[in-house]
């Protein structure tokens, strides 16, 4: 009989596929670009900052943006601009290393639960379920109250808090893939738990923990900068866009500048942001629709 | 003799624009005419283009479809050219569409009632009193019990054969002048379907309605269809009457398609068509059909032939026509385990009083309702021995338990009762995780559905070294050579290494599952309605692979499957189950011949043939049971041949009525 | 379908159950005590210390104070605040009155026009109103809520001087005093809510859309409007039960940024207040409250999705 030989597309890596279908949507092209650009600003400001953003001048204090100070003063008689473009390195160094530990204690929980299965699973799930119920900010706030405002506190708090939600994501996941066949077929087989959990769980779920890590990083920066804003998450002098709205709020009035600068930056990082998550999930093939029940 | 042609379409090509920018063609230049009261069929596969000719018949086409030229006309009006609220009235009306999932088709928040009271209120012109009573006339015509009741059910409360039937009487109540159905049987058992059947072949007669009838089963078609119009690749490549198409076709891939399809009458394995259907969008030069066909040449590579008329009244598209009747006909015998070299009379598997049970008890059920009875084991009182070398066939239907206790053998289910022994002596243990590498290595399973059983993630290559390396410790170089030459074993080359599944077709997906199951070197081959999800034209194939790895390696196969004529095609052996308990065992020969037993005789009988003149038999309802009863014969509720109070209240003896054919049965052996 | 009722409503119950131990249990874990985490502040002395812990009857074991504690939120008692003297439940009733009336405001408002949004936008998919609407509504999500309202108030009540930007009425003052205050934080929620609920049913709208029971009541000739109104709707909707839940969950207890940004006296604000001051048996019952609503919420919305399911309400009595 003859051997089947009708044409194949070519492999090639899938990660490079991916890729390039991400940045042949618009949505994708403009979110990475957003999301590219914070990143090297977050990099490169300290060195392009036309003035230390800590240095204080009362004579400058709420001055109008003028070819010098671009941006204008703050109420300390700080450079707004400079403080702008630094104003996003705490931000994501918090979360651009909460963010990967969140999806992984989460997912590697979720997982598990989803392995489980039976009475336990469904335990834990309550005690998952009955954590979700509690404010997150209050969850938070009484932690960062307790043990102060610094790095090495927001980042495990913030991890911690956000790979709850990820616990369900994974776990829902995992429930699709075991339900497979292919899985049963490598139970079948007789390879141990681990294994199939390696080669077979994973790879599968990864998509679904990658979207949803995208999504964990806006929702996490848009908390960090609420707590900034609230007074709980960076402390004075360090510039953060959060803090900065909130402090240059009481001006409103007669002073916007202080305002818009860190306004615009923060809302395109998010922005950029979302829309490359979303860009992800359609490249991925992913429908995160939430299913009507029929 | 001509008729005025009621449903006319005339050069019709439709396709869509892929992302690349390629304009891909579902259907090319398909010209279809059936006149008030014909039935034609349209016979095709995955790509043929049949779903979307017939919607496009009432006008219809999917998001993302265009017509690229043609017309498409019902008794004179077309459709292509109406506007909205005018193709409004005749589609549900005057043409109506069957569809082919009706549980999904149906809206799953409306009762049965309202949508059809919704029917009759767009189509018919009878005042809104007279509704409900139409809506019982309706379902009554359609043979549904208890037709008052239905009317407040909602559809997932139904059986798929019910379901079925509501989406009949909702086509029905427009008075309909012509119907059009989309694979209406698809999915439906045995039994189911041959009832379904026979009322739509009814409806037709009696209505004089024009009908075209969408599938890939030929033997649906047979029952039904006067003309038969085979569809490949986008186009009509043969139309003729029934008997013609049927029985004498004239072309390649009709002959190939009617060779491969095993019969009940059959004792060898049917013949294999090489390849599989073209995908829409592959680049096709000359005649579709011609990398596939036996009696290809250069011309039929290069020009694309045209659909021309023969004497006998049919219409065929090939240069070949003539020639057909040098297509190959005979075919293998399957090998027999009489014919194999090593033959003992060893157990390879002992099945021993095995009860397994889905349903888990209700905890909070049980505390608040003390006294529900716990449900009936879905499978009881299984034992059966299987020799070294043998195939043999579970049949049933759906409910039957066959996939059950196939995931029992592997491991994947404990049994509630009884045990399953390996080699006469060794037991099983239930769980997988507990058994022995050996053992483990010894079965190996084969799943239905291809595009499920592979891990998407992985390439062949990774596919294959997963069990390479368990039960060998293989790597590198050797595992390298030893999954080539288990892809060759499966006729597949060796570039198919680095491919993911989402770049193979069903057929190629399928082969690679064996190609794994194979590379353990096993014993026993667990297949689970491995040509279920196939293709029709590719399914003759895999079980020829089947066959040849058995005649190499002497493998043991328990072979799964709904399709009797399958199952008798490569099984040695065959088991009847009905409701997870059996009912008769013995040679396939055996089994296929009377004595039956009562369940035996009506799914053969029900089986339908690609053959117009034969009629399936319907001797039992199509009550489709849930669970089974909690003692005496399983069958005690439908059996047209049921004795009397001691079915339903004793298991019934198994007799042997001739060496090694068991019938369990209260009937004396004589009188069956 | 009882038995279901039942099963979810001692889930309900077991969750709240839940909850309680792992407040109290959180709280205790905490260095120290109430009284220390208060007075920490202040460096206060031993005796001021005692003080308090009799006040607050800290000295016995934590299972009683427990029991007791829970027992009392049962009936409405929720015992003192950490300076001994003040009810909370007089304080956190006013609070509470307050986060209703904004969360009824924002949700007549924000719920039936993001139902609206969401069914337009998934009729009309890739068309004007879709673009438009679904570009606004990744703004009104992704941009965090002090930062919109904080422009809000900068256009409309700097700017334009149409509304006041700041929340002055006291805490206990009947709702009518509210108004027109209240005004800018309830658009400022509603856009937010819209956002979200707007996206989900929209999805959902679309999916309904190319599901087969709608090309088949199309192909029997339904026309378009009653088709979408008999057949796909009733579908799509079916999701948006649990998200307006969640959503009138958040309202209740995570708007805590628009408070403080509005100086809404509602429970928001007093949690903040609270944590800062470190009142933790306010804290306490606050957190108890906020995630009991939750609960129940969720619990109305699965029983009401059970009950609109046809799927889910006849599971059992199929013949």
């Amino acid at each position: 009989m003859a051997v089947i030989t009708h044409d194949s597309t070519a492999s090639g890596s899938r990660a490079i596929g991916v890729f390039k279908d991400l940045v042949s949507r618009p949505s994708g092209a403009i979110g990475l670009f957003l999301v590219i650009f914070h990143i090297v600003l977050a990099l490169v400001s300290p060195f392009i900052a036309p003035f230390d953003y800590k240095l204080q001048n009362s004579a400058l204090m709420l001055s109008q943006p003028d070819a010098v100070h671009w941006l204008g003063a703050d109420h300390l008689g700080r450079d707004v601009f400079s403080r702008t473009l630094m104003g996003g390195r705490e931000a994501l160094l918090v979360t651009g290393v909460a963010t990967p530990l969140a999806v992984i204690w989460g997912g590697f929980v979720g997982i598990l639960f989803g392995l489980v299965g039976g009475r336990l699973d469904e335990v834990l799930m309550r005690v998952v379920d009955a954590f979700l119920s509690l404010p997150w900010i209050l969850k938070m706030l009484v932690l960062i109250v307790t043990f102060g405002t610094g790095v090495e506190v927001l980042i495990p708090t913030l991890a911690f808090f956000y790979g709850i939600p990820v616990i369900r994501i994974a776990r829902a996941a995992t429930h699709d893939v075991i339900a497979r066949d292919f899985v049963w077929a490598a139970k079948a087989r007789g390879h141990g738990r681990i294994s199939i959990i390696w080669r077979e769980l994973l790879p599968n779920v990864l998509d679904t923990l990658m979207v949803e890590g995208a999504m964990r990083w806006s929702w996490m920066l848009l908390a960090f900068s609420s707590l900034s804003f609230l007074g709980f998450g960076v402390s004075p002098p360090t510039p953060d866009w959060g803090l900065m709205i909130s402090d240059a709020r009481g001006f409103m009035s007669f002073a916007p500048w202080g305002v818009i600068g860190p306004v615009i930056a923060l809302s395109s990082l998010i922005i950029g942001i979302n829309l490359t998550a979303d860009a992800l999930a359609k490249a991925l093939g992913i429908d995160r629709a939430q299913k009507a029940p029929m | 003799m001509s008729k005025h042609p009621f449903i006319s379409v005339k050069s019709l090509s439709v396709g869509y624009d892929s992302r690349s920018g390629k304009t891909i063609q579902v259907l090319r230049n398909v010209s279809l005419e059936i006149s008030r009261g014909e039935s034609i069929g349209l016979v095709g596969e995955s790509g043929s283009g049949k779903s979307t000719l017939a919607l496009a018949a009432m006008g219809y086409f999917k998001r993302g479809l265009r017509v690229l030229q043609g017309s498409a006309h019902f008794d004179g009006i077309d459709m292509l050219a109406l506007e909205r609220d005018e193709l409004q009235k005749i589609r549900g009306g005057r043409l109506a569409l069957i569809p082919q999932n009706s549980g999904q088709s149906l809206t799953p928040t409306m009762r049965i009632g309202q949508q059809l009271t919704e029917a009759l209120r767009l189509h018919s012109d009878m005042a809104s009193a007279q509704f409900s009573d139409r809506v019982v006339e309706l379902l009554t015509q359609v043979r549904l019990p208890d037709p008052a009741a239905l009317v407040s059910r909602y559809p997932h409360e139904l059986s798929g054969g019910q379901q079925q039937r509501v989406a009949i009487a909702m086509a029905l109540a427009g008075e309909p002048d012509a119907l059009l159905l989309d694979e209406p049987t698809t999915g439906l058992d045995v039994t189911t379907q041959a009832h379904i059947l026979e009322l739509l072949r009814d409806l037709a007669r009696e209505r004089n309605m024009a009908m075209l009838y969408v599938s890939h089963d030929l033997g649906a078609i047979s029952r039904v269809c006067d003309r038969v119009a085979v569809m490949y690749a986008g186009e009509i490549v043969l139309t003729g009457s029934a008997r013609q198409v049927l029985l004498t076709p004239c072309h390649p891939y009709a002959h190939g398609l009617l060779t491969s399809i095993p019969r009940l009458n059959q004792t060898s394995l049917p013949v294999a068509l090489d390849g599989r259907p073209p995908m829409p969008g592959e680049a096709i030069s000359g005649c579709a059909f011609a990398e596939r066909c036996p009696l290809a040449d250069d011309k039929c590579r290069s020009k694309s032939p045209d659909l021309l008329p023969v004497t006998t009244g049919e219409t065929v598209r090939c240069f070949k026509r003539d020639m057909i009747a040098e297509m190959p006909v005979s075919s293998r015998k399957p090998s027999r385990k009489d014919d194999l070299d090593n033959r003992t009379s060893d157990s390879a598997l002992g099945l021993e009083h095995l009860a397994i049970s889905y349903t888990k008890k209700d905890w909070l059920a049980s505390l608040l309702f003390p006294g529900t009875p716990v449900p009936p084991a879905t499978v009881d009182g299984i034992s059966i021995t299987i020799e070294k070398g043998e195939t043999l066939g579970l049949v049933g239907e759906s409910g039957s338990g066959k996939s059950t206790i196939l995931k029992a053998i592997a491991g994947l289910i404990s049994p509630k009762e009884g045990q399953i022994k390996l080699h006469d002596d060794k037991v099983l243990k239930p769980r997988v995780e507990d058994r022995t590498a050996v053992s483990l290595r010894q079965i190996q399973m084969i799943f239905q559905n291809p595009d499920d059983s592979l891990n998407p993630r992985h390439t062949v290559a990774q596919i294959l070294a997963q069990p390479l390396r368990l039960y060998f410790g293989l790597h590198g170089e050797i595992l390298r050579e030893a999954s080539v030459s288990l892809l060759e074993s499966v006729r597949l080359g060796a570039h198919y290494l680095d491919r993911l599944p989402s770049q193979l077709s069903g057929g190629e997906k399928q082969r690679v599952a064996i190609a794994r199951a194979f590379a353990a070197e096993p014993e026993i081959v667990l297949c689970d309605e491995v040509t279920s999800a196939l293709d029709v034209s590719v399914q003759a194939a895999v079980l020829d692979l089947l066959d040849e790895l058995k005649t190499r390696q002497g493998t043991t196969y328990i072979f799964v499957s709904h399709d009797l004529a399958v199952v008798k095609a490569i099984s040695d052996r065959v088991a009847v189950l009905y409701q997870g308990r059996l009912c008769e065992i013995g040679p396939a020969d055996a089994v296929y011949k009377a004595p039956f037993h009562p369940y035996t005789e009506v799914l053969l009988g029900a089986v339908l043939q690609p053959d117009p003149d034969v009629a399936p038999t319907l001797s039992a309802d199509d009550v489709v049971e849930f669970f089974p009863p909690a003692c005496g014969c399983p069958f005690q509720r439908r059996c047209p041949r049921k004795l009397g109070r001691i079915c339903d209240s004793e298991t019934p003896p198994s007799r042997e009525i001739a060496p090694g054919h068991y019938i369990n049965c209260h009937i004396p052996a004589r009188d069956l | 379908m009882l038995l279901m009722l039942i099963r979810r409503l001692l889930l309900g119950l077991v969750t709240v159950c839940l909850v309680s131990l792992i407040i109290f249990a959180g709280v205790e874990i905490l260095p120290g005590d109430a009284c220390t985490q208060f007075l920490g502040e202040y460096q206060a002395d031993d005796e001021l210390l005692a003080q308090c812990q009799k006040d607050l009857d800290l000295n016995r074991p934590a299972f009683d104070r427990f029991s007791e504690w829970a027992g009392g939120a049962v009936t409405g008692e929720l015992g003192l605040a950490v300076d001994g003297k003040t009810k909370i439940s007089t304080i956190v009733g006013d609070r509470l009155q307050n986060s209703l009336l904004l969360a009824l405001c924002a949700m007549s408002i924000g719920v039936p026009l993001a139902l609206l949004l969401g069914v337009i936008t998934g009729l009309w998919r890739d068309r004007m109103p879709d673009l438009i609407a679904s570009t606004l509504a990744i703004f009104a999500m992704t941009i965090p809520e002090f930062v919109s309202a904080t422009l809000l108030i900068l256009v409309f009540s700097i700017w334009l001087g149409w509304l006041p930007g700041i929340v002055l009425t006291s805490a206990s003052a009947p709702a009518a005093e509210f108004f027109p205050e209240i005004l800018l934080p309830v658009i400022v929620l509603s856009m937010v809510m819209c956002a979200h609920i707007m996206r989900m049913v929209r999805s959902s709208v679309i999916e309904v859309m190319a599901s087969d029971y709608v090309q088949m009541a199309t192909l029997k000739g339904v026309p378009y409007w009653p088709m979408v109104f008999r057949h796909a709707l009733p579908n799509a909707l079916l999701p948006a039960i649990n998200v307006v839940a969640l959503t009138i969950a958040w309202l209740l207890g995570g708007v805590v940024v628009i408070e403080v940004v509005f100086n809404y006296p509602g429970l928001g604000r007093l949690m903040i207040d609270s944590i800062s001051d470190r009142d933790l048996p306010v804290v306490q019952s606050i957190a108890l409250i906020v995630a009991s609503i939750y609960v129940c919420v969720n619990l109305a919305a699965d029983l009401l999705t059970m009950l609109a399911n046809p799927k889910l309400r006849t599971m059992y009595t199929r013949k």
